[in-house]
């Protein structure tokens, strides 16, 4: 086994972003995701990366954009309400198809939002992250050891699509510290490689001799638009296959959680102990929150799933649409929700649970 | 088997250091699954600093927690605002120098040891949670003493001369803990 | 027979740039076209490109374009020579773009010294939108959003972009210049020369701002928008170098 080492969840999503080959961050700093930037402050000149403080969100994320441009592999991270400065940035890059990595480590809203951690931006990450309508494949890490995985890969993903890849954490999984083993590091042979095969597609606008020229267009003009969203489209209809979801004691449960990220793992534990009772509890935990595991909802045997518990740290729900959706009111959903920086805790979830449990078993 | 414990106290007695230094240990001296979650939020008031630190063999769920098993308090506040949380048959630390409030529950086990004064004894004041923690091993066995005696050397690595010091500290509040183990 | 002129490589063969008569965009980027391939960079030059009548530069240029977001040309430069050093990278923008929507990102860059080139159009106006106030509009000057004219209580003075980045220290090159006659014109070739030879000399910020005419917008025909610049425009902003420290003017 490759060594353990106990890294805070912001650093180690800085660090999984080194080892992935990111050598641009740009960001701005809001809690709770400052040991982002921090550790990339520090990380970056020993990479020969580049790291810049930029004078705003609004700023940060375009610089992202003209290094992605530029054959880059970038990234930045923000929190909520930095996140809604990063729309412009985030459509400008999914228009010109440009491969960058957002983290958004989730704080509170609406508006500026306690600075503790939630789970208040489910539908601006899945549904619109900026105008125009675009997609994104958002992973939702759990631990922290996911975190960095999950990184890690999505630099894989945004190169294989030429699309932007988010992130989705919050407040809890930034803040805590957790053992991890980290991936290997990317060579300087294999990054020269990386931005040299972004080259040939002759799409880094890094200068070429005149009649080679690359452009970089977000929207282009007259029907090229129209062209461009079909073609983003036909892109969107290939990630059935990057649906990931984690089923945990479902085949015969009678009551089935729903919670991403820090939720499902609160869940998972209170699904031991309802198990450890002999309540028929299982799990259902999207690790892709877009694309969504609906089919794994909609697939339940609702002869023997008497009821949902959709957890969310988010007042009000809002992955719940997407379990409606698939569910198409064949048990009954309930709630177990905080907000605004309140955490939830194994208690309250058994408290909702066991309400669920009394109504419908 | 699922170990949650806090830790808490005042902004400036070491108490996230104290968390980490037994977060980290275990990381690297056992297979276990472990947790640190600094305070954040709703629990933290008028400078109080505090942290969580759970150790399981089996996957970690919430890292914060109010069902404790330990509960470490460094000052009085801290001792009022969190004794609800510890589990009946729980194991109560106090740092008895300054939290001198009679304990209000005769269901949790209390361990306690002056570690202020010691700290103040030791010249060494700043150790009053390196101590504290070694009230803790001593008494929990949560992991071996010699791994947050290496845990102590890294820590001090820019500072060699405090090593010893701390280790010293360590040792004292260890010897505290097994006096107090049943 | 010699051949004395030719349509500079930095421009594409037989495309119509689109600006309209009696515009000034069209010698800009003529001007910047010239000198890179002069430099010999030509296939290192690297466009951000505003948004409003810059915007129509794209299909004109030959060399590499990245259009940006409604001011933010200088951060996506930030990002673009940070990334690649060795190329020559300069944003275009108007003053909307640049002192209005982006001047946090303009000063903030220039602020860093960024080693790139900025190539400022500054008419007094919005082009493309239709004659809304700019940030440049004058004081009097009528514009869709202002219908009675720019009133200095109401809607502040005109700004000075020059003499707001000449507070700062790190810029290297400021200038501002017209290209209202072909003295102008050979004059305002020099300043984006040494522009862009600032950024090969790795010495920083450098920015050309062009004061130029809208006739379409001002409601004159070119000639008489030419009188106008002459004799209001550049009564507000005056031509002149506001920074050059190879020259020691700081």
């Amino acid at each position: 086994m490759a060594e353990r080492v106990f890294m805070k969840g912001c650093e180690a999503i800085a660090e999984a972003a080194v080892r992935a080959g990111c050598r641009f961050f740009a960001g701005y700093p809001i809690t709770p995701q400052n040991e982002i930037p921090e550790y990339m402050a520090r990380r970056q000149p020993e990479v020969g990366g580049v790291f810049v403080q930029g004078e705003s969100e609004v700023a940060s994320v375009n610089m992202l954009y003209g290094a992605a441009a530029a054959g880059a592999r970038a990234m930045s991270s923000s929190s909520s309400c930095g996140i809604s400065l990063y729309s412009e940035g985030i459509s400008y890059c999914a228009s010109a198809r440009l491969p960058v990595v957002v983290v958004n480590v989730q704080r509170g809203g609406p508006g500026i939002g306690a600075i503790q951690p939630a789970q208040q931006d489910y539908f601006q990450a899945t549904k619109a992250s900026g105008n125009g309508g675009f997609k994104m494949i958002v992973l939702a890490p759990a631990t922290v050891q996911e975190c960095v995985d999950m990184v890690y890969e999505s630099f894989e993903l945004a190169a294989r699509d030429n699309n932007p890849v988010l992130v989705l954490t919050d407040g809890v999984i930034g803040t805590m510290m957790e053992p991890v083993v980290l991936p290997p590091m990317k060579s300087d042979e294999e990054l020269a490689a990386l931005k040299e095969s972004f080259k040939v597609t002759g799409r880094a606008c890094i200068g070429h001799p005149v009649g080679q020229r690359a452009t970089c267009f977000p929207g282009s003009v007259g029907t090229g638009q129209e062209i461009a969203n079909k073609e983003a489209e036909k892109m969107y209809a290939t990630w059935d296959k990057d649906v990931r979801v984690e089923e945990y004691l479902v085949d015969d449960a009678e009551i089935i959680f729903a919670a991403y990220g820090i939720s499902a793992r609160i869940s998972k534990a209170v699904v031991k102990q309802l198990r450890a009772e002999g309540i028929k509890a299982g799990m259902i935990r999207p690790i892709t929150v877009s694309p969504f595991p609906y089919d794994t909802f909609a697939n339940l045997d609702f002869t023997k799933v008497k009821g949902i518990l959709d957890v969310e740290m988010s007042i009000p729900a809002q992955m719940r649409f997407d379990v409606d959706h698939a569910v198409q009111g064949r048990c009954p959903i309930q709630e177990c929700r905080r907000s605004g920086g309140q955490l939830l805790t194994n208690d309250q979830v058994l408290e909702a649970a066991r309400a669920l449990i009394k109504e419908v078993l | 088997m699922e170990r949650n414990i806090m830790m808490a106290g005042f902004g400036g007695q070491g108490v996230m250091t104290m968390g980490k230094l037994l977060a980290e240990a275990t990381c690297e001296a056992t297979d276990l699954k472990v947790s640190f979650f600094p305070s954040y939020g709703a629990a933290m008031r008028g400078g109080t600093a505090n942290c969580f630190v759970v150790i399981s063999d089996d996957e970690i769920g919430a890292p914060v927690c109010y069902n404790l098993e330990d509960l470490i308090v460094m000052n009085g506040p801290s001792l009022h605002a969190f004794i609800k949380n510890v589990k009946p048959g729980g194991n109560l630390f106090i740092n008895s120098t300054i939290v001198t409030d009679p304990i209000e529950r005769d269901d949790v086990t209390v361990i306690s040891a002056p570690v202020t004064q010691m700290a103040i004894d030791l010249k060494n004041e700043k150790a009053l949670n390196v101590i504290m923690l070694g009230v803790y091993v001593g008494y929990t066995e949560a992991v071996p003493e010699e791994v947050i005696i290496k845990g102590i050397e890294h820590k001090f690595e820019a500072k060699p001369k405090l090593i010893a010091p701390n280790v010293d500290a360590f040792m004292k509040g260890v010897e505290i803990g097994k006096a107090q183990r049943k | 027979m010699d051949k004395v002129y030719k349509r500079t490589l930095g421009i594409q063969e037989g495309v119509v740039s689109g600006f309209c008569p009696g515009c000034m965009h069209g010698t800009a980027h003529k001007l910047v076209g010239e000198v890179v391939e002069e430099l010999g960079k030509l296939d290192k030059l690297v466009r951000v490109e505003g948004v409003g009548c810059c915007g129509l530069g794209q299909a004109y240029v030959s060399h590499d374009t990245i259009i940006a977001a409604h001011g933010r040309a200088c951060a996506v430069a930030t990002g673009v020579k940070r990334c690649s050093p060795d190329s020559l990278v300069y944003t275009y923008q108007g003053d909307g773009d640049l002192a209005s929507i982006g001047l946090d990102e303009t000063v903030s860059a220039a602020n860093r010294g960024e080693n790139f080139t900025v190539i400022f159009i500054n008419n007094g106006i919005y082009g493309m939108t239709g004659g809304q106030m700019a940030p440049t509009t004058l004081i009097g000057m009528k514009a869709t959003t202002a219908p009675f004219g720019r009133k200095a209580e109401e809607h502040g003075y005109p700004m000075h972009v020059c003499e707001v980045l000449a507070q700062l220290k790190a810029p290297q090159f400021l200038v501002r210049t017209t290209v209202d006659t072909p003295q102008n014109v050979i004059k305002t070739r020099k300043y984006i020369k040494q522009a862009f030879q600032n950024q090969i000399d790795g010495k920083g910020f450098s920015l050309v701002e062009i004061v130029t005419t809208c006739p379409t917008n001002w409601g004159f025909t070119p000639k008489d928008s030419i009188t106008f610049l002459r004799e209001n425009m550049l009564a507000e902003f005056p031509v002149g170098v506001y920074r050059d420290k190879d020259a020691g003017i700081e």
